[in-house]
């Protein structure tokens, strides 16, 4: 119960200020369609430079709770899922705003948000210490291998080709290896003097999530959405409050399916919001309603996605591995304060760790009291010309990659990987796993030269890393992941042949 | 088109593996260039597997860029280069954002450019965007940016 003790920390006028800015901000940000949680985070942290750890970290984990929310109300009013955690919340919320129940669907998604995010937050409590003093036994070999797997996992579960969602995570780990080696002090693979320092992580975050929604955007040309922002009309908060408590089964489908989703990285919101969404429907008595303008639709696909929040955060903060690519770009939040998660973050920064996680259990109760309200405005906001958001997203990722460290090589390392990524996403591959590689890199080298350094005086290499019970379950995992994803990527190919077939 | 895109495209990502293969293999301190020879022997089997199947016009995801959405890009992009590798060291952050702004926003802007109204909006929207970014970045966080030529 140690969280109890840094609850007042949150309470703090700046910190609170923060919480405040941060929810309504990724409110607004969440509903415009095109910004993603990601990529909202990513352009955020520039402004936490000059904050303190724990405040910085407040700013963007409540714009991260709330980009999750804000996207139901794009995909309730304009039928545009903010965000793809969002998709689920449009097939039954769009049709009730249709049929005049807007506002109704508004206080459902936000309160179904809230519970299954509250839910989502108290197991990041509760499991959260648990692990780490589970992870502390953890060596060299088992953190080599942990950092393998989340690269891997997001590998091959994030992306269409597992063959190409592994050679991103190749790249990443690659472009992390750039720079100068951190024990022999020898150059390796500078091939401009912007790469000397290495690749600067926030600039290439910011510039592999930010700078391939504003091509995209450019793409569409001089484009118009041509939705229509759907009048909402006055509906009774107590009455939503009942019926969110008398759909008790949609509530709680949604909450434990997000929240188990969310432990396994590399699973996102999208799959969330969909799995809990089809389970409510398959447990549901009116099932014909679904896709009608159903309230347990969007109860079910907004609890789920939330309550996926927390635990997505899990794994990042006991064995420092992020488990999507949002937590990635916390972990680089975090790396900027000089604060490395894992299994002793608890033991040296716990004001830090326990008021970013407060924070984000006020933040879920914030956040659904000012969606209510910013509802309507986010609406408005969603209707902004893409060419403007484009213009605002690209001014926002150059001054945010310069002022990291006030270079110019960053501004161009952010650009190149931006502009070579969006063309590597239009032939199949993710940015996220490269993002992983890249994150993940330094801890898999920093402790494969240490495992090998330690094999080499003791038991040799080749039994120091693939024996021992802990080191063959963490090698399991990844040929399970990888075999898991190449068997499904079969089946989908199948299915298409056979769909194409009877075509 | 597709298939020569994705010829393209994975070709040059089996090249780099090559390279990056070639350099961690022949660079000294050998101990220095332990993990990335590790990653390249993946990399390049990886890299090899999707070329060879980019080749034999087995590549089934990624849908590449078709010549409406290049012709869309274009412009977008050349102006992104331009400020980026350019205008912001050479004229200064603010007067290149201002430029990049607003171009962009005459380009890809749906509103009619025949209206008098439509490009008065532009240049406001513009001015404030410009003006919130001086507050955030020079005032509130004190980033200071080339100002060279202009500002």
């Amino acid at each position: 119960m140690e969280f109890i003790y840094y609850f007042g920390d949150v309470f703090t006028p700046m910190s609170f200020l923060l919480l405040l800015g941060g929810t309504i901000g990724g409110l607004i940000l969440g509903a415009t369609p095109g910004l993603s949680p990601t990529m909202a985070v990513a352009l955020l942290i520039p402004f936490t430079f000059q904050l303190e750890a724990a405040q910085g970290l407040i700013l963007l984990g409540a714009a991260y709770t709330s980009t999750v929310a804000g996207g139901a109300v794009s995909a309730i009013l304009l039928k545009i899922p903010g965000a793809p955690a969002n998709i689920a919340t449009t097939l039954d919320g769009h049709t009730m705003a249709q049929k005049g129940e807007g506002a109704r669907a508004l206080q459902l998604s936000f309160l179904a948000s809230a519970v299954g995010g509250i839910f989502g937050v108290l197991l990041l409590i509760f499991l959260t210490p648990v692990l780490a003093q589970w992870a502390l036994a953890f060596g060299p070999s088992h953190l080599f291998w942990l950092a393998i797997l989340g690269v891997t996992v997001i590998g091959t579960l994030d992306s269409a080709s597992v063959v190409k969602g592994l050679l991103s995570g190749c790249i990443g780990l690659w472009l992390a290896t750039i720079g100068f080696d951190d024990i022999m002090g020898a150059q390796r693979f500078i091939f401009h003097p912007a790469l000397g320092g290495g690749i600067n992580i926030i600039a290439a975050l910011i510039g592999l999530f930010a700078i391939p929604q504003v091509l995209t955007m450019f793409a569409k040309g001089r484009h118009n959405s041509g939705a229509e922002v759907i009048e909402v009309q006055r509906h009774s908060i107590l009455a939503a409050f009942r019926e969110l408590f008398s759909r008790t089964r949609a509530l709680s489908i949604g909450t434990l399916t997000g929240s188990i989703i969310g432990l396994i990285p590399g699973v996102g919101g999208q799959i969330a919001g969909l799995v809990a969404y089809d389970q409510t429907k398959k447990f549901s008595s009116e099932k014909d309603k679904f896709g009608t303008g159903h309230s347990e639709g969007v109860i079910a696909a907004e609890s789920a996605n939330n309550a996926m929040v927390g635990p997505s955060l899990v794994p990042l903060l006991t064995l420092s591995i992020p488990g999507s690519p949002t937590a990635a770009v916390l972990l680089g939040g975090l790396l900027i304060h000089g604060i490395f998660p894992g299994s002793d973050l608890f033991d040296n920064h716990p004001d830090v760790a326990w008021t970013f996680i407060n924070s984000m259990l006020i933040g879920q109760v914030l956040m659904c009291i000012f969606g209510l309200y910013v509802a309507g405005l986010a609406a408005r906001v969603a209707q902004v010309p893409q060419s403007v958001m484009a213009a605002i997203v690209l001014a926002l990722s150059v001054f945010g990659a310069y002022s990291v460290q006030g270079s110019m090589g960053d501004v161009y390392v952010m650009a190149c990987l931006g502009i070579g990524m969006f063309f590597l996403e239009r032939l199949g591959f993710s940015a996220a796993p490269l993002v992983l590689g890249l994150i993940l890199g330094p801890i898999a080298e920093a402790n494969f030269i240490q495992g090998g350094m330690i094999a080499d005086a003791t038991v040799g290499k080749a039994s120091y890393f693939m024996t021992g019970g802990l080191n063959l379950f963490l090698i399991a995992v990844v040929l399970a992941s990888i075999a898991y994803s190449v068997w499904m990527e079969l089946r989908s190919r199948c299915y298409t042949t056979k769909e194409e077939a009877q075509a | 088109m597709n298939r020569s895109q994705h010829v393209f495209g994975s070709g040059l990502v089996f090249a780099v593996g090559l390279w990056v293969a070639w350099v961690s293999y022949t660079q000294q301190p050998a101990e220095a260039f332990l993990f990335p020879r590790l990653i390249a022997t993946v990399f390049v089997v990886l890299a090899g597997w999707t070329f060879g199947k980019a080749v034999m016009g087995l590549s089934k995801v990624g849908n590449g860029v078709t010549r409406t959405m290049f012709v869309n890009l274009l412009p977008g992009l050349i102006i992104t280069l331009i400020h980026v590798f350019w205008a912001a060291k050479t004229l200064g952050f603010y007067t290149a954002t201002t430029i990049a702004f607003f171009t962009l926003l005459s380009i890809y802007d749906p509103a009619p450019h025949s209206e008098v109204k439509t490009w008065i909006k532009r240049g406001i929207i513009t001015a404030v965007f410009v003006a919130v970014m001086y507050g955030l970045f020079a005032m509130l966080l004190n980033v200071y940016t080339p100002r060279e030529i202009l500002f």
